[in-house]
């Protein structure tokens, strides 16, 4: 599974621009789904399963896009202006490298840097070794991701964009283990969660489910002076989601998710987060409302180029994915 | 669809007199968000007697159809906001003097001493400013918040006055050599524009023409439009700030300028809402390349257009964002250039008149 992850992890694809990562995740599942469709707004959808006695449509949602960077503006001298696109922080770009999606790499530095101060996204550029406007490879308009290879630390993973390839990788995984099941599931392998969960929005619309979980990482609270304090660690197993600050899971399915855990003796955490929004909310909301939940993947340093996971916490997040997705799903 | 289309007197629209009329209208007229009867009376006037079918809906925006012909014709919606930014009276003291908030995104500093029109009957009156001999250099340093500003309409025209009117800067239309000055060209183009590609409606497509209301308030009438017209395409078209002038330091050059005068239509890439669709920025770059049609791409950033809750009801729609540069946007009074008008109007034009179903059977992709 690790060189599943390291594909996707180091396939660029920000938020929009998501056609490559679309195509490595629809190579990974193969012909592992029954049936799978693109739409409107880009996002992947794989079907698996039929509904039988005491099964529901359910939607699981993972987020094909990442972070990235768009050229607003490209100087006399060939330096390059950017934007973000989704959460992006300055302090983790400086002296960075980044990949445009047509192939250009560069880095990225910042002007003005006052001593003591932090630098803004207005103070960012990327130098791709051009020396004037017409002799740079890139454009306004033009986006780019950071450019950082996949690590195997052994027991630990580093990369960038484990938000939220290693969710992605997850639900194919637990796609291609997936045995027997009451349950229509729909995985969706969505689109532009970074700019406010586009893609699952109108996803969750196309699907119509009865339930849904988003699968995303969330932070943990084990480095120095961790901010904010939060119990979630790496290696304590998945995180059953109770919120964050987009939306309050429905209270039944944690239970029901924490009971097929216990059942199943697969480690797991509970996750309280007063930041951050998932694709969880943008299928809560759907139409006239979905229940909705989300399994966590603990991650340090969410948003920089070197976001660190757990191994097992991994492995027992497919396992607990299939267990959830292989039962009839009660709420009462 | 990459075919070159040919271009005569007739088939694509061009800019004349009746339309310079028409803007004149609709620029003059108040319609801040909330209230967008006098241009909706505009807009059914222009169109009652061209579209296929007209609906206003329980919002107000103005839904038209124009059937195309031919088979599997694409749905192609079209938008653009009817409001504009103003205010609204809230307290009426005595004297014709009123106190206001401001409708919609407009910078304090620009109050003092601008002419209003008030209400239906559109009233003058004046925000009032202190005479600079009454001031003292560190209150000209301070801006002045609103809550302390007051329109001033003097007692009489003050009685037909009362709290929750609407207010809007008092500008007229004119006509500047190659350019154009007036208040609410951010979105009296798009108006003007959409009712042009109505009276002249390509037949490959089904043309859906939403004249949408509050769009300067939260992006509202759009998003129900969309909603009810459920197209397999969307379009709006709006109009963007050009802040091209130079840097008082002129070496440094202006790196954040967000459009420019004469550069043509600004085609988004993306804004604060939109992430624009690929397919549709192709198929107009090139029509554009292959028309000699000018046009730049708008800087991404902050601002959002009809196109931000457009592209995400019900299961999304494919959209893009196209608008005419122009400078000095959501203040009294803004400067567009007639060329970028007509070149956005020949852009949409021309490109609609190429969409077929290949457009959207490929997936989004650059």
């Amino acid at each position: 599974m690790k060189s599943l992850i390291q594909k996707l992890v180091e396939t660029p694809g920000p938020s929009g621009f998501e056609y490559e990562i679309r195509d490595a995740v629809r190579e990974a599942i193969g012909d592992a789904a029954d049936e799978i469709r693109v739409d409107a707004l880009g996002s992947l959808i794989a079907v698996k399963g039929k509904k039988a006695a005491g099964g529901k449509r359910v939607m699981v949602s993972a987020h094909m896009d990442e972070i990235g960077l768009m050229v607003t503006h490209v100087d006399k001298n060939g330096f390059v202006r950017v934007t973000n696109i989704g959460g992006v922080y300055p302090m983790t770009c400086v002296g960075g490298r980044v990949l445009f999606m047509n192939g250009t790499r560069g880095v990225i530095y910042a002007s003005d840097l006052k001593p003591g101060s932090q630098p803004k996204i207005s103070d960012l550029y990327v130098d791709v070794g051009a020396t004037s406007k017409e002799d740079c490879p890139v454009k306004v308009g033009d986006v780019c991701g950071f450019e950082r290879p996949f690590q195997d630390l052994g027991k630990r993973m580093v990369a960038k964009s484990m938000d939220d390839r290693v969710a992605a990788a997850i639900a194919i995984e637990a796609l291609r283990r997936l045995e027997s099941t009451p349950n229509e599931i729909h995985f969706v392998f969505s689109t532009q969660e970074e700019v406010g969960l586009r893609g699952a929005t109108t996803a969750a619309y196309g699907v119509d489910p009865e339930v849904g979980f988003a699968l995303d990482v969330t932070l943990s609270g084990d480095t120095p002076k961790a901010m904010p304090r939060m119990e979630t660690a790496l290696g304590d197993g998945p995180a059953i989601k109770v919120r964050d600050a987009s939306f309050i899971a429905d209270p039944r399915l944690v239970d029901w998710m924490v009971k097929q855990a216990e059942a199943a003796g697969i480690p797991y955490q509970m996750e309280v987060l007063t930041a951050g929004g998932t694709d969880g909310r943008a299928i809560q909301m759907t139409r006239a409302g979905v229940p909705a939940g989300c399994i966590s993947i603990p991650c340090r340093y969410i948003h920089s180029p070197s976001e660190m996971v757990d191994t097992d916490d991994v492995e027992n997040s497919v396992k607990l994915l299939v267990k959830l997705l292989s039962e009839p799903i009660e709420l009462d | 669809m990459t075919k070159k289309l040919e271009i005569s007197a007739g088939k694509v629209p061009e800019i004349g007199p009746d339309q310079f009329a028409l803007l004149e209208k609709l620029t003059n007229a108040t319609a801040v968000s909330g209230d967008e009867h006098e241009v909706r009376q505009i807009v059914l006037e222009e169109i009652k007697l061209i579209a296929d079918d007209v609906k206003v809906d329980a919002m107000g925006n103005v839904l038209a159809t124009k059937f195309g012909r031919g088979e599997n014709r694409v749905r192609v919606m079209l938008a653009s906001h009817m409001d504009e930014i103003g205010f609204m009276i809230v307290k009426k003291h005595d004297d014709g003097l009123f106190e206001f908030e401001r409708v919609g995104g407009i910078d304090e500093r620009q109050l003092p001493g601008k002419a209003v029109l008030v209400g239906r009957d559109h009233l003058p009156g004046v925000i009032g400013a202190k005479p600079i001999h009454m001031t003292t250099r560190d209150e000209r340093k301070k801006k002045i918040e609103v809550g302390s500003l007051r329109i001033d309409l003097g007692p009489e025209a003050g009685d037909q006055v009362k709290p929750g009117d609407w207010a809007t800067f008092a500008t007229r239309f004119e006509i500047l050599g190659p350019s154009i000055r007036a208040k609410a060209l951010d979105d009296r183009l798009g108006v003007a524009i959409l009712i042009e590609l109505l009276k002249h409606a390509p037949e490959n497509i089904d043309l859906l023409v939403a004249f949408t209301v509050q769009e300067e308030v939260g992006l509202r009438g759009a998003r129900v439009a969309a909603y009810r017209f459920d197209p397999d395409m969307a379009i709006a078209v709006d109009s963007t700030p050009a802040n091209d002038l130079p840097n008082w330091d002129r070496d440094v050059e202006n790196s954040r300028y967000n459009t420019r005068l004469d550069a043509g239509p600004a085609i988004y890439a993306m804004d604060g809402a939109t992430i624009g669709d690929q397919r549709l920025i192709r198929l107009l770059t090139e029509v554009a390349a292959e028309n000699e049609i000018p046009y730049q791409i708008r800087q991404p950033g902050p601002g959002g257009t009809d196109a931000g809750v457009i592209h995400k009801v019900r299961a999304g729609v494919p959209s893009l964002s196209v608008s005419v540069p122009s400078r000095y946007a959501h203040s009294a009074a803004g400067i567009a250039r007639i060329d970028d008008w007509a070149n956005t109007l020949r852009l949409l034009h021309t490109a609609l008149s190429q969409v077929s179903p290949d457009l959207l059977a490929v997936e989004r992709r650059d």
